[in-house]
């Protein structure tokens, strides 16, 4: 009981709490709030910046998911050799996850500093000149694309290495006997194997990629012209910004709806492949 | 053409030895069992075979081609493995049908080989089926099908029944022997279980600490024992070995062994006498019973002498009690004569010093 308690004071209440309110308009001086039915739904599928808002997002989950899952098993294959110096290289690795975003974005925010900052300084000695590498709309989304798979490849590449050792090395042994090739083995018995940790990953990453928003307050604040703004950042605005809470519920139950269709996708469509016991 | 030749292998990882200048030969189409205890490098001798490790010094010649350094999937050699190393995600058809996709060999011949080896194993009805879903004998005749279907002349096995019942392990046992017959496979069976070495091999390699401690057929190794070692390792239970030093009553010892041993000449060393030689009579070695195991068609008596402790098998119906003293003897024959170092000597009648 006590379980239930918490789940609906902290869980089932809000979201019911936010359906509601998504349903009423804006109060103002002169008029107060009252229900509206759609009508806030209404002006999101009118609102172009929603819209943008929800292609970034799209762009931002494509571009960074894929290539952080594909450079974590990189990595994992890579530590789980046996190389000196391991345990240090897999600290290494690990260090951009335990650092909190912030500090990644303040980091980043380093890098990414047009003429003084660590990426044009290194241009500038092969004869690039500086790049606002932020402030321009083209560059802004994939620099920050790179930042998320920089922290985020170390974080999924440790569920890869402990999947990885839990793999009988027995397995390669007998399959090298065969004359299968490092690739074959990996195309044919470990990636299969990695399967269960690819489908928490990859859950894990897409639901990140629509909650990340820390970085956008440090880096870009969303701009410039919304050209980094992601959903949640957009939603932070609506609500916090500009004071628009209904309008930002709205906006909520839209990214609940598309979060809990895409965890059960996921689960759905990679189930069968997944559960080879 | 599958005989194999070891030539002085040593292994070391660090200071460790794991093999040490071991030789040996495995003829064409014979078994042979490498035995020994835990940790003597049984593995590690398969694994350099196999070239799963790689040779610190020596050589390995299969079918007169030298292998020491050849890539293991070359040496056209297949392995079965402790742990049968099935794939877990694929069913018995495709763990079996494995080796010859990855060698790219035609659907039709995969076909006949498949239905050929799951035949010879009797899985048939399991072809469908997850290793999960298989009991553990079943697993063990995966892993045999995956080594028929490979058509290699060698084979090589670690531990293959280890993890099985006893019942089964008996059953699994004569199977693969009959298969190995069957096809004329060149064998090599690792075991620390003496009871498969002495029913499956042609030969016995006996390993003690990385070192060849006896080579011969079964029941060389067990009438003719070069080392106090190889006479405790192989029978169960173990050859009796009397430290002759610690005995007082020579002359009793002597009788007991026929009478023609003299006193003097039983000093140091050890004699060695098998439990089933041990004869309860009236003269002897006099000895008193500690304890009794009733086993059905024999009795195993755990007796004393002085410090030292014999065993006798005798038959299943005499009954002794703890405590009650006897006298031990056994034929001339029966005597296996060790010197201090443990090692055998040949003549007893010679072996004085
Ligand atoms: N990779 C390794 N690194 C270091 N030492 C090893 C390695 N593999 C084996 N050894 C050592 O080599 C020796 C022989 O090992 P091996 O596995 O061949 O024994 P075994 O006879 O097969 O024993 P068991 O019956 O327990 O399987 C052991 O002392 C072991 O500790
Ligand atoms: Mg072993």
């Amino acid at each position: 009981m006590p379980a239930a308690i918490l789940l609906i004071a902290f869980t089932h209440y809000p979201t019911v709490a936010t359906v509601i309110d998504s349903l009423f308009s804006k109060a103002t001086a002169i008029r107060p709030s009252r229900f509206v039915g759609v009508l806030n739904y209404q002006r999101m599928l009118d609102d172009p910046i929603f819209w943008k808002v929800l292609a970034n997002n799209a762009w931002f989950a494509l571009g960074t998911i894929p290539t952080s899952i594909a450079l974590a098993i990189l990595m994992a294959l890579f530590v789980n050799r046996s190389i000196p110096g391991r345990s240090l290289v897999r600290m290494a690795y690990f260090t951009p996850t335990v650092l909190p975003m912030i500090a990644v974005a303040n980091i980043w925010l380093f890098f990414y500093t047009p003429d003084i900052g660590l990426i044009d300084q290194i241009a500038s000695w092969f004869g690039f000149s500086g790049h606002n590498w932020l402030g321009d709309p083209t560059t802004v989304l994939p620099a920050i694309m790179v930042m998320t798979v920089w922290k985020e490849a170390g974080f999924f590449m440790i569920f890869y290495l402990a999947a990885m050792q839990n793999i009988p090395p027995e397995l390669e042994e007998a399959s090298q006997l065969e004359g299968a090739t490092r690739w074959y083995y990996f195309r044919r018995v470990m990636f299969p194997l990695l399967m269960p940790t690819t489908l928490f990953v990859l859950v894990n990453a897409v639901l990140n990629s629509f909650k990340l928003v820390d970085h956008l307050f440090v880096l870009t604040k969303g701009g410039p012209d919304n050209a980094s703004n992601l959903l949640l950042y957009y939603i932070f605005e609506t609500a916090f910004s500009y004071f628009e809470t209904h309008f930002a519920a709205a906006l909520t139950v839209v990214l609940l709806i598309l979060l809990s269709v895409m965890a059960l996708l996921q689960f759905f469509l990679l189930d069968k492949r997944v559960h080879y016991r | 053409m599958s005989r194999i030749d070891i030539r002085e292998l040593a292994k070391q990882w660090g200071l460790v030895v794991a093999v040490d200048q071991v030789s040996f030969t495995v003829a064409k189409g014979s078994l042979t069992v490498l035995l020994g205890p835990s940790g003597c490098g049984k593995s590690t001798i398969l694994r350099l075979i196999a070239g799963l490790e790689n040779v610190s010094s020596g050589s390995i010649a299969i079918g007169g081609n030298e292998v020491t350094h050849m890539d293991p999937a070359k040496r056209g050699v297949s392995m079965v493995f402790q742990s049968y190393a099935l794939f877990p995600h694929l069913n018995v058809r495709e763990n079996i049908i494995f080796g010859l996709k990855v060698r790219g060999i035609s659907q039709s011949e995969r076909h006949s080989r498949l239905d050929e080896s799951a035949r010879m194993v009797g899985l048939e009805e399991l072809l469908n089926r997850k290793p999960a879903q298989l009991s553990g004998g079943q697993r063990q005749r995966v892993a045999l099908a995956r080594s028929i279907v490979s058509r290699r002349r060698v084979c090589l096995m670690d531990e293959p029944l280890s993890n099985l019942d006893a019942k089964l392990r008996a059953e699994m046992r004569d199977e693969i022997r009959s298969l190995q017959q069957k096809l004329g496979l060149t064998m090599v069976y690792v075991t620390h279980d003496q009871v498969e070495a002495m029913t499956m091999a042609d030969q016995v390699v006996l390993l003690k600490k990385g070192r060849v401690e006896q080579i011969g057929r079964p029941h060389e190794l067990y009438e003719r024992p070069q080392t106090t070692f190889a006479a405790q390792f192989m029978g169960s239970p173990p050859m009796n070995l009397l430290k002759l030093d610690l005995i007082e009553e020579r002359s009793a010892l002597a009788v007991a062994c026929g009478g023609t041993l003299s006193p003097d000449r039983l000093t140091d060393g050890y004699i060695g006498v098998r439990p089933e030689h041990v004869q309860v009579g009236s003269s002897g070695l006099p000895v008193r019973v500690s304890a009794t195991d009733y086993l059905g068609a024999e009795t195993v008596l755990r007796l004393a002498h002085g410090g030292q402790t014999l065993f006798g098998k005798i038959d299943g119906h005499r009954r002794y009690n703890p405590g009650e003293q006897l006298h031990v003897s056994w034929s001339e024959e029966a005597v296996h004569r060790f010197g201090a170092d443990g090692i055998r000597i040949e003549d007893p009648y010679r072996a004085s010093s």
